[in-house]
């Protein structure tokens, strides 16, 4: 497979989210708003990237048994890269996130990755996978609250959109709303595919 | 005292770890389909949840802080984490058959459940002591249980009922999911006052 059906592959074929149906805590926790959702969606990409690119570099030198150690241990480093710097240059968006910054450690996403790509695969197609994974999961985020944010808040990116006389659906944005977004959309998404290829 | 209930109360029931936080999803759509199986992973996430809290506790006020190496919290809470859970297996192996039979495989899936590390980050967020972080390490422990064993219940009926082929299996346990957060819903603001 060349570079560019490695990164294609992820953004629909093999969508973490929609499809392989993992990552989906931080999916549901953040996506209350678009641009929560975005910024969630490159911080998780960035540390997938290095990550990839890291453990595509030492697979011939990690023992097989202490493998998935090693692959956490690789991961936390970037995420603490990712969170620090966040800290110091996007301090609000820092401060929404909360939590889900550190959990991207346990995202299985990208330790998913790391198992079955990276750890058996060049650097070269390591970066087109986790630019095509990472890029999934950003458009899937992007989505799911794009959803959530103009139905529950009548707003895109913080601008109003929708006019004045709709009413928010404020469930939208509160926890029951994000599993009902979910939900719809892969039940719609199993409906298309299955119509194509009955 | 009246505190540490608030506390285990408000981790069961209004901020629910699965319903209200988003944590341990995965374990939670995953392992639902049965009752018996969801009642072994519930054990199980309850005694790492407790274990992990107490120890992360203890790592980050007399290891981390005192040598000023707070920004190497992620890292080391999820080294310690897998540790005590592989640890854990362990001993259990050796102590007792019938836990590890009921527990068995279902000790290393919690390595990656967000829950367990998102609990430890949370007592250290929230400034908890050391009595309040078990209380509330037991109390996400109980309200995921809860939380698997309603669904699995729910799951075990739907089995039988006749859901449209495209909404089967993902979809319609999420669309289980959103009515029971929404029932749990109404739990907020229980403590507000």
């Amino acid at each position: 497979m060349g570079f560019f059906s490695e990164f294609i592959k992820g953004l629909w074929q093999e969508n973490p989210v929609f499809r392989i149906v993992l990552g989906i805590c931080p999916t549901l926790a953040v996506s209350t708003q678009l641009s929560n959702g975005l910024g969630m969606g490159l911080a998780a990409t960035f540390v997938l990237l290095g990550s990839n690119v890291f453990i595509s570099l030492i697979r011939n030198v990690i023992p097989d048994k202490i493998r998935i150690p090693a692959f956490i241990v690789v991961i936390s480093t970037f995420v603490t890269v990712v969170d620090l710097f966040m800290a110091a240059y996007t301090p609000a968006l820092h401060e929404r996130l909360g939590i889900f910054i550190p959990l991207i450690v346990v995202n299985c996403i990208i330790l998913g990755r790391a198992e079955a790509f990276a750890s058996k695969s060049t650097v070269w197609m390591s970066i087109a996978d986790a630019l095509g994974m990472g890029g999934g999961f950003t458009l899937a985020l992007t989505l799911i609250s794009s959803i959530r944010e103009l139905l529950g808040n009548g707003t895109l990116l913080g601008i109003h959109v929708l006019p004045a006389a709709y009413s928010p659906a404020v469930i939208m944005i509160l926890p029951p709303g994000a599993f009902l977004t979910i939900g719809i959309l892969l039940g719609l998404f199993n409906y298309l595919s299955n119509r194509k290829s009955p | 005292m009246e505190n540490l209930l608030v506390i285990l109360f408000s981790a069961i029931l209004v901020n629910n770890f699965v319903l209200a936080r988003f944590l341990g999803l995965c374990p939670f759509l995953g392992v639902s389909r049965e009752l018996k199986s969801s009642l072994s992973m519930g054990a199980a996430v309850i005694f790492v949840m407790t274990l992990a809290s107490v120890s992360t506790w203890f790592i980050q006020y007399y290891l981390l802080i005192p040598y000023k190496v707070e920004f190497l919290q992620t890292i080391v809470f999820i080294l310690v984490i897998a540790a005590l859970v592989q640890f854990v297996e362990m001993v259990i192996q050796k102590v007792s058959p019938v836990l590890q039979k009921a527990l068995g495989i279902y000790l290393p899936l919690i390595t990656t459940n967000c829950a367990v590390l998102g609990v430890c980050i949370l007592n250290i967020r929230e400034d908890y002591s050391l009595l309040e972080t078990i209380v509330h390490g037991a109390g996400g422990g109980i309200g995921f249980t809860v939380a698997i064993l309603i669904m699995a219940g729910i799951r075990e009926r739907l089995s039988l009922g006749r859901v449209p082929k495209c909404m089967q299996g993902f979809p319609i346990s999420f669309i289980t999911a959103c009515l029971m957060a929404l029932s749990f819903f109404c739990f907020q603001g229980f403590f507000a006052h």
